[in-house]
C-alpha cells in the first residue's frame, strides 16, 4: 500500500523530521503509486509550495576510497549536533552491484549517536554509476533540504565527471590525502572540476598534510579560482581544522547565487530524467537538447523536478502527435 | 596441565564450581568472564543487558575476585583468564586478591589472553582502538616480567582465527604477525636487556580441527616459524626462551548440533593433533564440551571433557615414546608447504605495515575464507557426519532429558548483581577512587606515554574501582573505536550456478516491492562473534538484496532506529551468547515503538525449548547452527518478503478500488 506523499511533504515541509525515513522510502520506490505520491511530495516541497528556497543546506562531500570520509563525517556530524544543526546523511555506498546486490557499511563505519532524533543516516547503493548519483538520492537530497538544516549526500568519486553532484548540492566539498599527487594532477589538467571547497584530511601527519595543502592551493590560484577554501582537517581524536571546515563550507553558501544554481540543478535534473526515461528519441520531439532547455527556462522558477519532468513529457506527447516539430513550445 | 574452561552466574557460584572441578583431580583454573567484564561495562550499563553471567562469570571489583579466589590458594595456583581488552585490569583486581590472601605478585602463576588483535579479527571483545589497545598491553607485558615473573603477560591466539574460518596457513601467519606487532610495541617500552625474558614470556592459544595430521604438521611449523623469528628479529638466544609453547582449545567450529554425540569422537581426535608428536605437543589442554553447539555446558559435561583428557594421558602410550614423527617424510614434506605459504602470507601483512595496520586485510581474508568453507559444506564437497552426510539418527537419550540438555542462568541474576555493584559503589571512599581514575586518565593521556599503566590500574583496583570505571576513564582518553566488519572488502561473489534461481526470485520481489528488497543485518549485545552475521550478511548481497551490515554490540534502540531510517524491507539478527531471550524481545519492543513492522528473523545458538517464546515475540524465523544451509534460509527470507508484499498488495486493492470510485 502506498503511503501518502502529499501528506508526507506537508510534515517534511513542516519541518517535522520523523517524516523523512517513510518518505524516503516513497521517493526510492520505482512501483507506479509510488511515484505518483513521490510526484505529490515533492511538489509540496518545491519551492512554489514553500515560498521559496528550501533552508537547508545541501553540501556534496566525495572522495576516493580510503581517503578518510566515514571518519571525518563522523567529527562533521558531531560538530553540526553541537551547533544544534540538524542532520541528514545520504551515504551512496560505492560497493560493487556484481550480483546485483550491495553491502552498505557507512552505517557502521560513522560514529554518531542513534538516540539523536536530529540525525538521520540513510545508506544506498551507486551501482554502475560510480560518482554519480541516482535520481532517488537527488529527490532525497531536495526533500530533506525542507526539513533539516543540512543535508549531505556522500559519494565516491576524485572529482571528475561529478557534474551530477554539482547539480544537487549547494556546496561540493571534496576530499584528498595527504602526500598523494593525484589530485593536483586531475586539478591541473582539468579533469577534476573545482570544487567548492577542498579538503585535506589527516593533518596529524604534519609536514606532509601541510605542502599538500599549500600545492592544492596554489594549483587553484593559478587556475584564477581563489575562491575555493583549502581546509586541512585531523578527524581522530584529537581532531582539528572540523570546526574550521564546517565554517567553511557555512560561508560558501552564504556567498549567494544559491537559488540561481539550485534552480539550474533542477532543470538539469528533470532533463536528465526525461532523457533516461524517454531517450533520445524523446529529446527529438522537443527539438533536442536545445529546445528542451529553451522549454524548461521558459517554466515557473518555483517547479520541483517531477513538476518539470511532466512539462517536458507533455510537451513530446503534443510533439509526437502532430506532424511537424515545432520546437519549444510552451 | 588439565583444566576446563568455566565460570557462569556470580563469583560465588562460580567459586563453588571451580572448587569442585579441583577435587575432581583438574590441576589448575580456566576462568570464563562475562561479557561485560570482557568489554568493560558495570552490569547496570545498558549494553550490559541480557550479558550478566551468561557466558562466564562477572567480576567488577576487588571484592567480586576476592570472592571468585575465595579459599582456593593462589601462590599454588595456575589460573588462565579468558581476557584481553579488560586484561590489565582483571590481573590488577588478581594481584590485588592475592595481596589480600597474603601471597606476593611474584608468587603468581597464570595466564592472561590478551591478545587484542584476533579481537579485532574474530571475537569482538575489544574496548579500545588499536594504538592504545596495543600500549595497554606492551605495559602490562613490561610490569610482569618485571613484578609478576612466573606470568604468562599474553596468549597470542590463533584459535579463534580457525574458528573465523582461516585455514593452517593463515592461521599460523596471523598468529606469528600479531606476536611481532606485540613485540616489536613492547620492545620500546622495556630496557633491550628484558627482550630476551619478554620473548620467553610469551605463549599461544592455537586451535586444533578435526584433519589431526595436518593440524599436527601446523604445530610443528609454528615451533620452526617462531625459533626463527626469535633469533633472527629479535636476537634470542637462550634455547629455554626460544621455545614455542602454546595450550590448545580444540576446535568448536566443527562440532554441531544436530547428533552432538558425534562431538565427543571430533574432540577427541582434535587432541590427538596435539599430542601426537612429542616436538610440537601442547604444555595445556581444554577440550570443549560435547553440547557446546547447544548452549552452556553443565558439570556434567566438564567432566566427560575431562575424562577424555585423562584417559588419553593415563590409559594409552601416548606420553612414553620420543617424537613418532620424527624422520617422517610425508609430514616433514607438510610442514614445508605450511611453512612456505605462512612466510608468503606473514610477508603480505607486513606490507601492509604489520598487524596492527593489516586488521582490515586479515580480516577480509578470514571472511572469505569462512566463506568458502561454508560453500564446501553446503554443496556437500565437505562432509561433515550427522549434518550433510548420514544425517538419519535414532533419538537421543542425551538431549531427550526435559531440561533440554544446558545449563541455564537465573534471569533474576542480572537485577541481583546491577543491586550489588550500586551497593558496593554506596560502600567505598569515593574519593580514594576518584582519585585513582583522575591519576589512570592522566596516564593514559599524552602526558603519561612514558609511565606504565598497570601502575595506576593496580591503584584503581586497591581503591575499590568498578570494571566499567576503568574501562570508561580509558575510552574517554583513547577514544572509541569499532573494528573493521570485514565483509565491504569480500570481494568473491558466488555464481549464477548456485544462486541464479535465487537471483531471479529476488529481482522479482523488487519488482512488487518497488525497490530492491533491503536487510539489516545486526548482532544485538555484547557478542562478538560475528562470523555468522558476516555470512549471512554476503549471502544476501549475493542474492541482490540491498545490505545493511552494523556489526556487533548494538542495543535493542540503536537497532530499531537503523530499520526505521534504512528503510529495509527485513531485519537478521545474530545471537550467540545466550541472551536472545532477553534482548530479542526487547528488539521487537522497540521496532513496536519505532513503528517498524517488517518481519524479523533470528539465528544463533538458540535452545530448542527458546524457540517458541521468540515466535510468541514476534519473531518470525529462527535458525540454529543445524541450518548450515545459508542459501536455504536466503530463500526463506525471500519467500517471507514475497508473502508480505502479496499480503500487502491484497490490503491495498480494495482501497484502490474505492479511490477509483
Amino acid at each position: 500500500m502506498s503511503a501518502d506523499g502529499a501528506a508526507l511533504g506537508r510534515r517534511l515541509r513542516e519541518r517535522d523530521l520523523s517524516a523523512a525515513p517513510a518518505a524516503l522510502n516513497v521517493l526510492e520506490s520505482s512501483a507506479r503509486d509510488d511515484r505518483e505520491q513521490a510526484a505529490a511530495l515533492l511538489a509540496e516541497v518545491a519551492p512554489r509550495a514553500l515560498g521559496g528556497e528550501a533552508a537547508g543546506h545541501v553540501i556534496g562531500v566525495t572522495g576516493p576510497p580510503g581517503v578518510g570520509k566515514s571518519t571525518l563525517l563522523s567529527a562533521l556530524l558531531s560538530c553540526w549536533r553541537s551547533r544544534g544543526r540538524t542532520v541528514a546523511l545520504l551515504a551512496v555506498d560505492p560497493s560493487s552491484r556484481r550480483s546485483g546486490g550491495a553491502l552498505l557499511g557507512d552505517r557502521a563505519r560513522i560514529e554518531f549517536d542513534s538516540s539523536d532524533h536530529g540525525v538521520l543516516i540513510r545508506s544506498s547503493a551507486a551501482g554502475e554509476r560510480l560518482g554519480g548519483i541516482a535520481p532517488a538520492t537527488a529527490a532525497a537530497a531536495h526533500a530533506l533540504a525542507a526539513a533539516f538544516d543540512v543535508v549531505v549526500i556522500e559519494t565516491v568519486g576524485v572529482g571528475q565527471g561529478e557534474t551530477e553532484i554539482a547539480d544537487v548540492a549547494d556546496t561540493v566539498a571534496v576530499i584528498v590525502q595527504p602526500g598523494g599527487g593525484d589530485a593536483l594532477q586531475f586539478l591541473k589538467s582539468g579533469i577534476m572540476e573545482i570544487p567548492d571547497v577542498l579538503v585535506v584530511t589527516k593533518s596529524d601527519l604534519g609536514a606532509i598534510a601541510l605542502s599538500t595543502r599549500r600545492e592544492l592551493s596554489a594549483a587553484l590560484r593559478s587556475l584564477g579560482s581563489s575562491a575555493t577554501r583549502v581546509v586541512a582537517v585531523c578527524a581522530l581524536t584529537p581532531t582539528s581544522g572540523i570546526e574550521e571546515l564546517v565554517d567553511a563550507l557555512a560561508e560558501h553558501r552564504s556567498r549567494g547565487g544559491l537559488a540561481a544554481r539550485r534552480l539550474q540543478g533542477r532543470r538539469a535534473a528533470a532533463l536528465r530524467e526525461f532523457s533516461a526515461e524517454h531517450g533520445e528519441r524523446g529529446l527529438r520531439a522537443l527539438g533536442g537538447r536545445a529546445g528542451a532547455q529553451a522549454l524548461l527556462a521558459l517554466q515557473e522558477e518555483g517547479l520541483g523536478v517531477p513538476a518539470l519532468t511532466a512539462v517536458l513529457e507533455r510537451a513530446q506527447a503534443r510533439g509526437e502527435s502532430s506532424t511537424e516539430r515545432a520546437p519549444g513550445i510552451a | 596441565m588439565m583444566r576446563t574452561y568455566a565460570g557462569h552466574s556470580t563469583a560465588e557460584a562460580s567459586n563453588e564450581l571451580y572448587r569442585r572441578n579441583l577435587a575432581k583431580g583438574q590441576t589448575g583454573l580456566s576462568i570464563a568472564f562475562d561479557l561485560p567484564t570482557q568489554t568493560g561495562y558495570d552490569p547496570d550499563d545498558e549494553l550490559a543487558r541480557g550479558e550478566v553471567g551468561k557466558v562466564g562469570v562477572p567480576v567488577c571489583h576487588r571484592g567480586d575476585m576476592a570472592a571468585l579466589m575465595d579459599g582456593i590458594p593462589l601462590a599454588e595456583m595456575n589460573t588462565s583468564m579468558t581476557i584481553n581488552a579488560t586484561a590489565a585490569w582483571l590481573l590488577a583486581l588478581y594481584i590485588v586478591a592475592a595481596e589480600q590472601q597474603g601471597v606476593a605478585a611474584e608468587q603468581l602463576q597464570g595466564t592472561t589472553q590478551n591478545d587484542i588483535i584476533k579481537e579485532f579479527l574474530a571475537r569482538g571483545t575489544y574496548a579500545f582502538p588499536p594504538a592504545p589497545s596495543m600500549r595497554l598491553i606492551a605495559d602490562m607485558i613490561a610490569y610482569t616480567v618485571e613484578h609478576v615473573p612466573k606470568w604468562n603477560p599474553i596468549n597470542i591466539c590463533s584459535y579463534h582465527l580457525q574458528e573465523a574460518g582461516a585455514t593452517p596457513v593463515q592461521e599460523i601467519a596471523y598468529a606469528m604477525s600479531n606476536a611481532i606487532a606485540v613485540l616489536d610495541t613492547t620492545r620500546e617500552r622495556v630496557a633491550p636487556e628484558r627482550l630476551e625474558q619478554v620473548f620467553g614470556r610469551i605463549s599461544f592459544f592455537v586451535n586444533a580441527g578435526v584433519r589431526f595430521v595436518e593440524e599436527h604438521a601446523k604445530l610443528r611449523a609454528m615451533s620452526i616459524l617462531w625459533e626463527e623469528i626469535g633469533r633472527e628479529r629479535y636476537g634470542v638466544q637462550d634455547p629455554r626462551h626460544l621455545r614455542f609453547r602454546y595450550g590448545v582449545q580444540v576446535n568448536s567450529l566443527g562440532l554441531t548440533e544436530s547428533q552432538p554425540e558425534n562431538n565427543v569422537q571430533r574432540i577427541v581426535l582434535e587432541a590427538l593433533a596435539v599430542t601426537l608428536g612429542r616436538d610440537a605437543r601442547a604444555r595445556a589442554i581444554q577440550l570443549p564440551a560435547w553440547n557446546e553447539a547447544l548452549g552452556l555446558p553443565r558439570p556434567w559435561d566438564q567432566q566427560w571433557s575431562l575424562r577424555i583428557q585423562q584417559v588419553l594421558a593415563y590409559e594409552t602410550d601416548l606420553l612414553e615414546y620420543p617424537d613418532i614423527f620424527e624422520g617422517s617424510k610425508v609430514m616433514d614434506s607438510l610442514v614445508a608447504e605450511l611453512l612456505q605459504g605462512a612466510r608468503a602470507e606473514m610477508a603480505v601483512v607486513a606490507e601492509h605495515g604489520g598487524a596492527v595496520q593489516a586488521v582490515k586485510y586479515m580480516k577480509s581474508a578470514l571472511v572469505d575464507s569462512h566463506r568458502e568453507r561454508l560453500r564446501r559444506i553446503e554443496t556437500g564437497e565437505q562432509v561433515v557426519v550427522g549434518q550433510n552426510r548420514f544425517s538419519e539418527t535414532e533419538l537421543s537419550p542425551l538431549t531427550a532429558d526435559a531440561e533440554g540438555g544446558i545449563l541455564v542462568v537465573d534471569p533474576a541474576l542480572e537485577a541481583q548483581q546491577i543491586e550489588a555493584v550500586r551497593e558496593w559503589r554506596a560502600q567505598r571512599d569515593q574519593d580514594a577512587v576518584d582519585a585513582a581514575l583522575a591519576q589512570l586518565a592522566r596516564v593514559a593521556g599524552d602526558d603519561g606515554a612514558g609511565e606504565n599503566l598497570m601502575l595506576s590500574t593496580i591503584a584503581a583496583a586497591r581503591a575499590g574501582a568498578t570494571t566499567g570505571e576503568w574501562a570508561r576513564t580509558l575510552r574517554e582518553v583513547f577514544g572509541a573505536y569499532r573494528a573493521p566488519t570485514g565483509v565491504g572488502e569480500s570481494a568473491a561473489v558466488l555464481g549464477e550456478q548456485e544462486l541464479g534461481e535465487l537471483r531471479a526470485e529476488v529481482a522479482r520481489l523488487q519488482e512488487t516491492l518497488g525497490r530492491r528488497p533491503k536487510i539489516l543485518v545486526a548482532k544485538p549485545g555484547l557478542d562478538g562473534h560475528s562470523n555468522g552475521a558476516e555470512q549471512i550478511a554476503l549471502r544476501a548481497r549475493d542474492a541482490g538484496m540491498d545490505v545493511v551490515y552494523e556489526g556487533i554490540r548494538l542495543t535493542p534502540a540503536q537497532i530499531a532506529t537503523s530499520a526505521l531510517q534504512e528503510g529495509v524491507h527485513v531485519i537478521g539478527l545474530s545471537i550467540l551468547s545466550g541472551s536472545h531471550r532477553e534482548l530479542i524481545p526487547a528488539v521487537m519492543d522497540r521496532l513496536r515503538d519505532a513503528g517498524v513492522d517488517v518481519p524479523v528473523v533470528v539465528g544463533g545458538i538458540i535452545p530448542e525449548q527458546d524457540v517458541a517464546a521468540l515466535r510468541a515475540a514476534g519473531v518470525a524465523a529462527v535458525y540454529t547452527p543445524k541450518d548450515f544451509d545459508i542459501t536455504r534460509i536466503m530463500r526463506d527470507i525471500v519467500a517471507l518478503l514475497a508473502a508480505g508484499a502479496q499480503r500487502g498488495a491484497a490490503d491495498a486493492a480494495p482501497l484502490a478500488a474505492n479511490s477509483a470510485a
